[in-house]
């Protein structure tokens, strides 16, 4: 085998291996965090600190069997889970963990990792219109309309980004922000007042496209049992479950490379990989925080949101930056 | 458009409120019992089954006059007795007696609504409400208890 062909396998397996890896163990802290916000420890009774919990969870799930439920669409009722895994996986390729350490610097990344965002959309609409369940298929249908209200903020605010950086590339867009806090594209600049708000903005959004807590309708188990997975039992609903946490991973990726300055030091110190880990990990804990802090939106105060507040917002916001661009 | 931008900060402000509430519960000290592996003392009013009280000799204080039968709504509690003949000094000479002895005591806990009747109704402090809690089985024989024999146990 060549060289390249070892470099497409290496960067294949750490990819899957760093998902699933995330994935096992963010559900832990997940519990573990939900945990000490109750007041209570949270799972701790499988080895130190309950940190062999994700392995028995994981040959539960494996060791039971696989329904499918009578009279639902089998091809897509089996390719949704594994549809909501793919990008997943597939968006680490050009995520730039380091200045050394990414899979492959594409000048399209960012236009890639969008476009595999969308795809999570259609992987819930997929399981829920197979799965033959009323609630499932309202629960897609919510899913559908709020991913498509999130979506548009959200690349609107990637395209101010965007216009600051003048490149598409993830890992040209941290080399832009090196150099400290004062660098990073969350300080408002002269061209681009009002980043803080971008980046706020694009925070609510990728909360959103993951569909997590309070934005997480299409799950709404007070209403629809279990959203679009009522009908997953075993590892099916294990790999929603695991695509879920990973949409997470690669969505704060996406918001420290974007406005945190990626591997970047905030006081220009040691630039690195554990600078990147140390952020996403923030911002994840941010992400459980909120998650077990609000209660979940109603359909309408989600839509309102997004078009009410959040377009016209970013929209406003697009135009005066490339105004400013124009002049400065 | 005053307003659009006061519901917009003011509905951050809550927001950013509710996070720190949670963000100082996160490291607050956990205020539950790890249960199977610790368990709390019931309180002193705690009502579990009720269980037979011993006198001194390790004996139970009954003296089978059946009044907590009789008082149970539910009729949960049968219980049988014997005559025993005892040798008694009264007045310097020896007289045979006779008294009850508690032979069964059973307690049928499947229909007991723990109202406490057959405490209230008992004149010799002959039984009380215990504080088991551990009560879980798939059989209903199992909650149908010999209170003389778990007497017995607890004394040996």
């Amino acid at each position: 085998m060549s060289l390249t062909i070892l470099n497409v396998l290496a960067a294949v397996v750490a990819a899957i291996a760093f998902a699933a890896l995330n994935a096992a163990y963010l559900v832990w802290a997940e519990r573990r965090g939900a945990g000490r916000i109750q007041r209570r420890p949270g799972p701790n009774v499988n080895g130190p600190f309950g940190l062999l919990q994700p392995p028995c969870d994981g040959i539960k799930l494996m060791t039971k069997q696989l329904m499918i439920p009578g009279g639902a669409d089998k091809a897509l009722f089996m390719v949704a889970p594994v549809l909501t895994m793919i990008p997943a996986i597939a968006s680490f390729v050009t995520i730039p963990f380091s200045n050394t350490i990414v899979a492959h610097s594409m000048n399209v990344g960012l236009l890639m990792v969008i476009g595999f965002a969308s795809l999570s959309g259609l992987s819930i609409l997929f399981a829920g219109w197979g799965s033959r369940n009323k609630y499932s298929v309202m629960a897609s249908v919510r899913a559908v309309s709020q991913s498509i209200s999130y979506e548009i903020p959200l690349f609107i605010t990637a395209i101010t980004v965007v216009l600051i950086t003048g490149t598409l590339n993830l890992h040209e867009m941290s080399i832009a922000q090196a150099g400290g806090f004062w660098n990073w594209n969350i300080t408002p600049s002269l061209a681009s007042p009002l980043m803080p708000v971008s980046f706020l903005i694009f925070f609510i959004c990728v909360l959103a496209e993951t569909n997590r807590a309070p934005f997480d309708l299409g799950e709404a188990e007070s209403e629809l049992v279990a959203g679009f997975h009522t009908e997953y039992g075993s590892m099916g609903f294990g790999l929603f479950f695991m695509a879920e946490y990973a949409h997470i991973v690669i969505g704060t990726s996406l918001i420290t490379i974007l406005f945190l300055g990626g591997w970047g030091c905030p006081f220009g110190l040691y630039p690195g990989v554990w600078w990147f880990l140390l952020k996403i990990y923030f911002l994840i804990f941010s992400f459980i925080l909120i998650r077990w802090t609000f209660p979940r939106t109603t359909i309408y105060g989600l839509l309102n949101l997004s078009w009410k507040v959040l377009i016209p917002i970013t929209l406003f916001n697009l135009l005066l930056t490339a105004g400013l661009l124009k002049v400065f | 458009m005053g307003a659009y931008f006061n519901d917009i900060f003011s509905g951050l402000w809550s927001l950013c409120v509710g996070l720190s509430i949670t963000f100082r519960e996160f490291f607050k000290p956990v205020v539950t019992v790890p249960y199977p592996f610790k368990t709390i003392t019931m309180c002193k009013r705690y009502r579990g089954h009720i269980e037979l009280i011993e006198n001194e000799a390790g004996e139970p204080n009954c003296v089978s006059c059946g009044m907590c039968q009789r008082a149970c709504p539910s009729g949960c509690i049968s219980l049988a007795s014997k005559s025993v003949a005892y040798e008694v000094e009264v007045k310097g000479e020896m007289k045979t007696k006779k008294k009850k002895v508690l032979t069964k005591y059973d307690l049928n806990f499947t229909t007991c609504s723990l109202c406490g009747q057959c405490i209230a109704s008992c004149n010799f402090n002959a039984i009380t409400f215990s504080k088991e809690y551990n009560l879980v089985s798939t059989r209903k024989e199992d909650f149908h208890f010999d209170l003389l024999n778990r007497l017995k146990e607890r004394n040996s």
